[in-house]
């Protein structure tokens, strides 16, 4: 199936808001990929972290807001400290997950009642807190 | 009183120029005779193809080499792409005709301290290390270097093998004497030993010797004082910050395929001697990396490496190589064909990505990287990785900028006049750059920036007719 | 030497034996962590994107109580709150606007004042590890430990500035100074899989299971940390990694201030070991260090 581009769609409102609220300019990527092999979490992921960053260079709106990477990134910020040219992608994940979070007919994205007493009683408050915070409409 | 006063005229264009002159009282001036000798500063290719040049256009060069005999970096280099020839075969005949050119003098293990005069009568102040061997009495006979017991790390041979502490950098060296490396040598650190006194027929080997100083005068000069290769083992952790015996550098790599190498040619690894059967090569390591190392393309790590599995894989049929790259920059004449050949008919496997990171596991390197057009991580049990890791500039650049009164980028390179139209120029007349201490660049360009240097020498001392004009003292 | 002490939720309850351990070898080693009065929970996550100023309020308002009391240094234990905190004051100092929109909030004057230190980095710069040694009664002579940074110690090192990127050693430093042996650890700055371990649980088995491995592999006897998450993740996931590959070795996961207190000769029974899932008061006990 082929993809529609236009100037348009790579300057849409999400992507600029994107850009804007996680302050990184995903120009700057010249899609090395350090950034995917040394992150944790792609397993899980659909679009590595570095075709994240591709899809908003080419304003792929509708493919990275329906992406799995967001959910599942940890926030660990290794490809940031890896990334030859700085772009933090950790902050382009936040800037993805809370845009959905905020959206007027946002799921939570874990329910707690999931969880065992057993398990919640074992688990830190800061993997709770974090989570919830991660993951819960805002 | 002289003055420079500036002159305004129409050209041949209509166009109004500017021109300096002087004006007034010239007897401020005095006429000074313009010294027609050239000094060249590093006697790698580039260095060489200057002096040779000169040489043969009648001019008096002498050409001053830190390291005990001149080649430079060719030396250590096994074949050339994109053409393959051994690098020995075709640097040699350059080499000996620098050594033997009734026009050309070559100083080895000398480094250039100081710098007085101006241009077309420079006078330059250099210092000779101790050889610890009269090169007088030698005859290069090489009984001292096979009798030498104390083999040891020579930065020469990189990772890739041992070296005796009197040496030759090759068996065709020139000049083809020996020195003693006085931080490997047993008699010059511990008093005991003294093998190679004892077996030289000639008596020259001479521990006493003293480094001198003498003069060099001179009314132009090339540097072409070469590269070096990023400091990766203590800059860069991720790839094992050289605690991790079977990752090597493409000058490592060099060295393990030249022929005339510590291994004779012969591709083992460094950790074990075993062949190893998984390769990975890594490009632009520190190389376009803005944030936390080299901002800049090195230019040659994509030709070399595709080079490097070429050989690699002609010596060890059964072994796979792959290379991490993120794009392939083949612009040299053939050098596109040559990738290409690379990637379709030698069984080299390319992997769009880079790799973030390296560690040992059992006998084996993992690679962690990524490929992005697959869109996985990747990951490869290797049982050797090569970096091709930035070129940088040779030590002391910066020193010998301050000496020669010439700038430096925030890199270490020598900054030209003009990038495009004078590239070989540097800010101060007289003083003319050419090859990679100007930036980093493959043998042919070096080459031909060599010549040009040599060109823009005749230029300045031919314009002059052997006397220049200096505000007198 | 006395500092204000930011202990933070989890380790009131869950990561008791960090805080626990932490104050009991505090005052043998000479410097006292002065508990902030009613401090907040700090948020247990700083906001990555720039208009998400609320998660900042609670960690400025205990930076400014600390600079209230009149104190310059805020000592952290656990990883995140260091992080959180470490990151805020950042912000604090260096971004005006977001300052301004944060302390007009929460009615308070602060400027990124105080400097948030790290526990370890108390011990290394302040109390010095040479000294530290001296102070040592039960060396851990044979122990081979395995030091495990993981994210929030370390990154973002532009702002947080504790040690280096890839390959820090202050924990290795550390470790050398109780007696014991620093592994090679080349996973000691992988992620656990963080709060993944309340959504995609198999990120947190995973990735603790190739840095648990990874430590086995190197010859490690236990694995340390500083984080009260990491050490759940690590120690946690062990029965589902088990399940999964049954020759997986298993590995003891505890604190650095344990370790610190069986160094320091102080009563390891009262600091709680038997809460850890694998034991480690076995392998102490084998190692004749308890
Ligand atoms: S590491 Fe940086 S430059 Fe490379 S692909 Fe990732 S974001 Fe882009
Ligand atoms: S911050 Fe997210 S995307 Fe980046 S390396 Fe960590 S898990 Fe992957």
């Amino acid at each position: 199936m082929k993809t529609i581009i236009s100037g348009d769609q790579i300057k849409s409102d999400f992507i600029n808001r994107v850009s804007e609220i996680s302050g990184e300019n995903f120009f700057n990527c010249y899609q090395c990929g350090n950034c995917s092999a040394g992150c944790p979490s792609v397993d899980e992921m659909d679009l590595l972290p570095s075709q994240v960053v591709r899809y908003l260079q080419l304003g792929l709106a509708e493919e990275v807001k329906n992406c799995k990477s967001m959910w599942v990134c940890a926030a660990c910020t290794m490809c940031h400290a890896r990334c030859p040219k700085g772009v933090d992608i950790s902050k382009i994940m936040e800037a993805l997950r809370v845009l959905r979070l905020r959206e007027v007919n946002a799921q939570p994205r874990v329910d707690l009642t999931d969880f065992s007493q057993d398990y919640l009683e074992r688990a830190p408050q800061i993997a709770i807190i974090s989570g919830c915070r991660k993951f819960l409409p805002l | 009183m002289a003055e420079i006063a500036e002159l305004k005229s129409v050209n041949e264009q209509g166009e109004v120029v500017t021109c300096a002159c002087a004006m007034g009282d010239l007897s401020d001036f005095e006429s000074v005779p313009v010294d027609r000798r050239v000094l060249v500063i590093g006697g790698g290719i580039t260095g060489i193809t200057a002096a040779i040049d000169l040489g043969n256009a009648g001019y008096k060069v002498v050409m001053v080499e830190r390291l005990p005999s001149v080649g430079g970096r060719m030396l250590q280099l096994s074949e050339t792409f994109p053409t393959l020839d051994c690098a020995q075969c075709t640097l040699t005949p350059r080499t000996v005709e620098s050594g033997q050119h009734p026009n050309v003098t070559l100083k080895t293990s000398c480094e250039v301290e100081g710098l007085e005069g101006e241009p077309g009568n420079f006078k330059f102040l250099i210092r000779q290390k101790p050889t610890y061997v009269d090169w007088n009495k030698c005859t290069g006979c090489g009984t001292c270097v096979e009798k030498c017991p104390s083999k040891g790390f020579a930065l020469f041979e990189r990772d890739a093998g041992r070296m005796p502490a009197i040496y030759t950098l090759s068996p065709q060296a020139v000049p083809n004497k020996p020195q003693i490396d006085p931080d490997r040598c047993r008699f010059l650190t511990r008093g005991k030993c003294g093998v190679c006194s004892k077996v030289c027929p000639v008596g020259a080997i001479d521990y006493e010797q003293q480094e001198s100083f003498f003069t060099i005068e001179a009314g132009a000069v090339i540097v072409a004082t070469g590269f070096d290769i990023y400091d990766w083992k203590k800059l860069m952790p991720e790839y094992g910050g050289g605690r991790i015996p079977d990752v090597i550098d493409g000058l490592t790599m060099e060295r393990y395929l030249s022929a005339s190498g510590p291994t004779a040619g012969k591709m083992v690894r460094p950790s074990d001697g075993k062949t190893p059967k998984e390769v990975v090569f890594i490009q632009c390591v520190a190389s376009r990396n803005p944030e936390f190392h080299k901002s800049y393309c090195s230019r040659l790590c994509c030709m070399y490496t595709a080079k490097h599995a070429r050989l690699y894989k002609h010596k060890v049929h059964d072994g796979q190589a792959y290379i991490f790259y993120i794009d392939i920059r083949s612009t040299g004449k053939g050098y596109e064909q040559f990738i290409q050949q690379s990637v379709s008919e030698e069984g080299i496997v390319y992997i769009r990505g880079r790799a973030a990171k390296l560690y040992q596991k059992d006998d084996k390197v993992m690679v962690q990287g990524a490929d992005t057009l697959t869109g996985k991580k990747i990951e490869i049990a290797a049982d050797l990785v090569v970096l091709a890791a930035a070129i940088v500039p040779n030590e002391g650049s910066e020193k010998l900028a301050r000496i020669l009164g010439i700038e430096c980028n925030k890199d270490g390179f020598f900054v030209e006049e003009n990038y495009k139209f004078a590239p070989v120029m540097s800010g101060r007349q007289g003083v003319y750059l050419a090859g990679c201490c100007q930036g980093a660049k493959d043998i042919a360009d070096s080459a031909a920036q060599g010549s040009a240097a040599a060109s823009r020498v005749q230029v300045f001392l031919s314009s002059y007719r052997n006397r220049m004009n200096r505000e007198a003292v | 030497m006395r500092y204000s002490y930011f202990p933070g939720c989890t380790l009131y309850t869950k990561a008791k034996k960090l805080d626990d351990a932490g104050r009991e070898c505090s005052l043998k080693l000479g410097f006292e962590l002065d508990e902030l009065p009613d401090w907040t929970c700090c948020g247990a996550t700083f906001p990555l994107v720039n208009d998400q100023h609320m998660l900042m309020s609670g960690p400025t308002r205990i930076l400014a109580d600390t600079k209230d009391r009149g104190d310059d240094k805020l000592v952290a234990l656990c990883s995140v709150c260091y992080n959180v905190l470490k990151r805020t004051n950042h912000v604090m100092l260096n971004d005006e606007e977001r300052r301004a929109k944060i302390t007009d909030f929460i009615e308070r004057d602060y400027h990124g004042e105080v400097e948030v230190l790290h526990y370890l980095q108390v011990l290394r710069d302040e109390i010095g590890f040479d000294a530290l040694k001296e102070k040592v009664v039960k060396p851990l002579e044979g122990l081979k430990v395995a030091c495990y940074y993981g994210c929030l110690l370390l990154r973002p090192v532009k702002e947080i500035g504790l040690d280096r990127m890839e390959n820090p050693t202050i924990f290795e430093d550390f470790i050398r100074a109780l007696g014991a042996e620093p592994v090679d650890f080349p996973f000691k700055i992988e992620c656990c899989g963080a709060f993944q371990t309340v959504n995609s649980m198999a990120t947190a088995t995973r990735c603790s299971r190739e840095i648990l491995s990874n430590a086995v592999q190197n010859g490690a006897d236990l694995v340390i940390t500083t984080c009260p998450l990491c050490q759940f993740n690590l120690d946690d996931r062990q029965p589902e990694i088990l399940k999964e590959d049954p020759a997986f070795t298993t590995i003891p996961v505890f604190y650095f201030t344990q370790l610190l207190a069986v160094a320091l000769g102080l009563d390891s029974g009262n600091l709680g070991f038997e809460r850890n899932f694998i034991n480690p008061l076995e392998l102490l006990q084998e190692k004749g260090l308890v």
